[in-house]
């Protein structure tokens, strides 16, 4: 297996054209979701004579801002756990310099760089909070009663992305580039399986709570957070 | 990991259509419903939910059961929707039985949790299909059968046929009488301003609670009328089991009878279900978006007496008094306030209950748990700990509930849990301190 992952061709295919394949599976994968997902939705009266862009707004608002809703304040620590992880597993890989250095390498194009020592670290954050993640759905009943193995792969997945990252940024545990290999790897299956997996909350986030804020705020005169 | 163990309980609307059911039947009301009638909404909510459990906690049964895994919103589902859409609708008969269970007995169908939910997932809608599917199937509780089959014939609850309508309006007209000088409870009046729809039990066994709407009326001197033919009844039994087409074949005939007589709006008494179906669910499934003429609930008729100044009180109630909000017409509309509002021009002393308005718990007998009838009262009284709990510890002696359906639902925990309280409807609250006006007096 070591051999394989050290084959520079293995490793030239994961960090070039599968990075393309997985951004396009990623893209069209997501745009289908959402299209097919619009379309469907004309089918059932309930949703789009009543959307409202401000209620929309107010529900969005409130969700996204930690202890906005109810909710959050009944669950502090989760709330805060989930607030840090999403911040610094969406805007860490954006920002980190060695994502950026390949996209200017392919089309020229280059933005803000994280000072390392601050992407490290914001990796080793999402790192411990998914390790707490996978904890608490092992150990609280309710959540664990919930899951099915692929809760836990999902987690896995992202997990081994940004650990692989880390281990090959700081040439730890493996030869860098063998790593680095993982690294492309897993990073791939997870973009890939974003549109298809229950990832895809990444998307329909936005328009369930569209559905709901609407539906509590325009139509019940009540809240949805 | 926890499992799924629960006290046998006979109901033979479930236990005997099983018998005579076989699993091709089953397999085609499932794909009917989860593959056909249901489409954006099912699908996204199912993918969408990542498991997270932040609804647990919000949920009346989930407590009172002292955090039993089973009994958390998104495990309902897990136990029915998705373990229907992993076998891809090859269940049993024992699957069906527990999923009917479920959903008719262990979930009100209050969206607490969807306030709960970080994507808004709408957990009762999912398992209000899962109601559908037992519906199509026939496996509903025999309680909630009858009355929706007494809503197929007679747009009533209660099988109550039309002249022993109109001669219980017409005795409770004389009796009323004796009160109010000339009172009148109007029937079939044409162009009235006001169509009041009465709730199916207060034609026969709460009586008393419809000829102190009709005192109100009298008092405040509106424009009133009821209807002289079927569709009295604001109840829509059907809706619990998820009986689409009677449910919207009941409201049809409200508004029908409110377009014959030619009223400028529907009034209803103290009810939650109805309410909703009478405004949302109902009215949506015949296609209007909104209800084609004003349906108002009984709060904000209440409310809107009180801001006309057409009632005043003559002596407010002295005892400490708290409030359930209902469900379908908080969290669904919003009218906490309004509640909170009326108690205050009646009653003296206020206690208000934590949590409250939107946020309040299910009495614990909405959403068909009460109509499910005696097999399942255990099951309502257990899911109702915490809401015993909430009112206990107000310190309150009545309970104001401006929903039948929470009315019995707390009077019965009332009863097991001893709070030593009384339930009250505004109705009979402001029926009873209201000033009556010398000339009107009897």
């Amino acid at each position: 297996m070591e051999q394989f992952l050290k084959d520079s061709s293995i490793y030239t295919l994961a960090r070039g054209p599968l990075v393309w394949l997985a951004f396009i599976v990623f893209f069209t994968g997501m745009f289908y979701k959402i299209t097919s997902m619009l379309k469907m939705a004309k089918t059932e009266r309930v949703i789009y004579p009543y959307l409202s862009l401000k209620y929309t707004l107010r529900s969005l608002i409130h969700w996204l801002t930690p202890y906005g809703s109810i909710s959050m304040r009944k669950h502090p620590w989760f709330t805060s756990i989930t607030f840090i992880f999403h911040i610094c597993a969406i805007v860490t890989p954006i920002f980190l310099a060695g994502h950026i250095e390949l996209w200017h390498e392919s089309w020229g194009v280059s933005w803000y760089e994280l000072p390392v020592s601050v992407a490290d670290s914001m990796t080793m954050v999402v790192i411990s909070c998914i390790i707490i993640l996978i904890v608490r759905r092992i150990f609280q009943s309710d959540v664990r009663f919930l899951s099915s193995s692929g809760d836990y792969i999902a987690l896995t997945v992202v997990l081994m992305t940004f650990l692989t990252g880390f281990l090959a940024h700081n040439e730890l545990l493996l030869e860098p580039r063998v790593m680095l290999t993982i690294h492309f790897i897993t990073g791939e299956i997870m973009l890939m399986s974003i549109p298809f997996t229950r990832l895809s909350h990444m998307f329909f986030f936005w328009l369930t709570r569209a559905h709901t804020g609407s539906e509590f705020g325009a139509v019940r005169h009540s809240k949805d957070y | 990991m926890a499992r799924f163990e629960r006290k046998p309980v006979t109901d033979i609307g479930i236990d005997e259509t099983l018998k005579h059911v076989d699993e091709v039947k089953i397999k085609k009301a499932i794909d009917r419903v989860l593959k056909a009638e249901a489409s954006a909404r099912l699908k996204t909510f199912v993918q969408t939910c990542v498991r997270c459990g932040m609804c647990s906690g919000s949920c009346h049964h989930y407590i009172s059961h002292d955090n039993d895994p089973t009994y958390a919103p998104a495990a309902k589902v897990k136990q029915t929707v998705w373990d229907m859409l992993d076998k891809d609708g090859n269940v049993s008969k024992e699957d069906i039985k527990k999923y009917a269970r479920i959903a008719f007995t262990e979930c009100n169908l209050c969206r607490r949790c969807v306030q709960f939910c970080p994507f808004g997932i709408d957990i009762a809608y999912l398992i209000s299909l899962v109601r559908r599917i037992c519906c199509l199937i026939g496996t509903v509780p025999q309680y909630i059968q009858d009355q929706a089959l007494s809503h197929m014939q007679t747009t009533n609850m209660l099988w109550f046929r039309q002249d022993e309508w109109l001669d219980t309006v017409q005795w409770l007209e004389d009796e009323l009488r004796a009160e109010i000088k000339n009172a009148r409870i109007p029937l079939g009046k044409k162009d009235a301003d006001v169509l009041y729809l009465a709730h199916g039990l207060e034609a026969k066994y709460m009586t008393g609670l419809l000829t102190n709407m009709a005192k109100i009326m009298n008092v405040a001197e509106i424009d009133w009328t009821m209807p002289d033919t079927d569709g009295w009844d604001y109840t829509n039994k059907a809706f619990y089991a998820q009986d689409y087409e009677t449910m919207s074949m009941v409201v049809r005939r409200h508004y029908e009878n409110a377009f014959n007589l030619g009223v400028k709006r529907i009034v209803m008494g103290e009810c939650g279900h109805a309410f909703r179906t009478g405004i949302y669910e109902g009215v949506r499934f015949l296609g209007w978006k909104e209800s084609p003429i004003p349906y108002i609930h009984g709060v904000q008729f209440f409310y809107e007496l009180f801001m006309e100044g057409r009632i005043k009180i003559a002596k407010k109630i002295e005892e400490p008094v708290t409030v359930q909000d209902p469900c379908n017409i908080v969290r669904y509309r919003g009218m906490g306030d309004m509640i909170r509002y009326i108690i205050r021009q009646t009653c003296e002393n206020f206690i208000d209950i934590n949590p409250g308005y939107e946020y309040n718990y299910c009495c614990s007998a909405g959403g068909g748990m009460v109509d499910a009838g005696p097999p399942w009262k255990m099951a309502r009284i257990e899911g109702g700990k915490v809401k015993a709990d909430q009112i206990r510890d107000t310190g309150a002696k009545i309970v104001i509930a401006p929903c039948h359906t929470c009315h019995k639902g707390i009077e019965d925990l009332n009863d097991y849990y001893k709070l030593g309280v009384h339930v009250k409807f505004l109705t009979d609250v402001i029926a009873e301190t209201m000033e009556i006006p010398e000339e009107l007096r009897a």
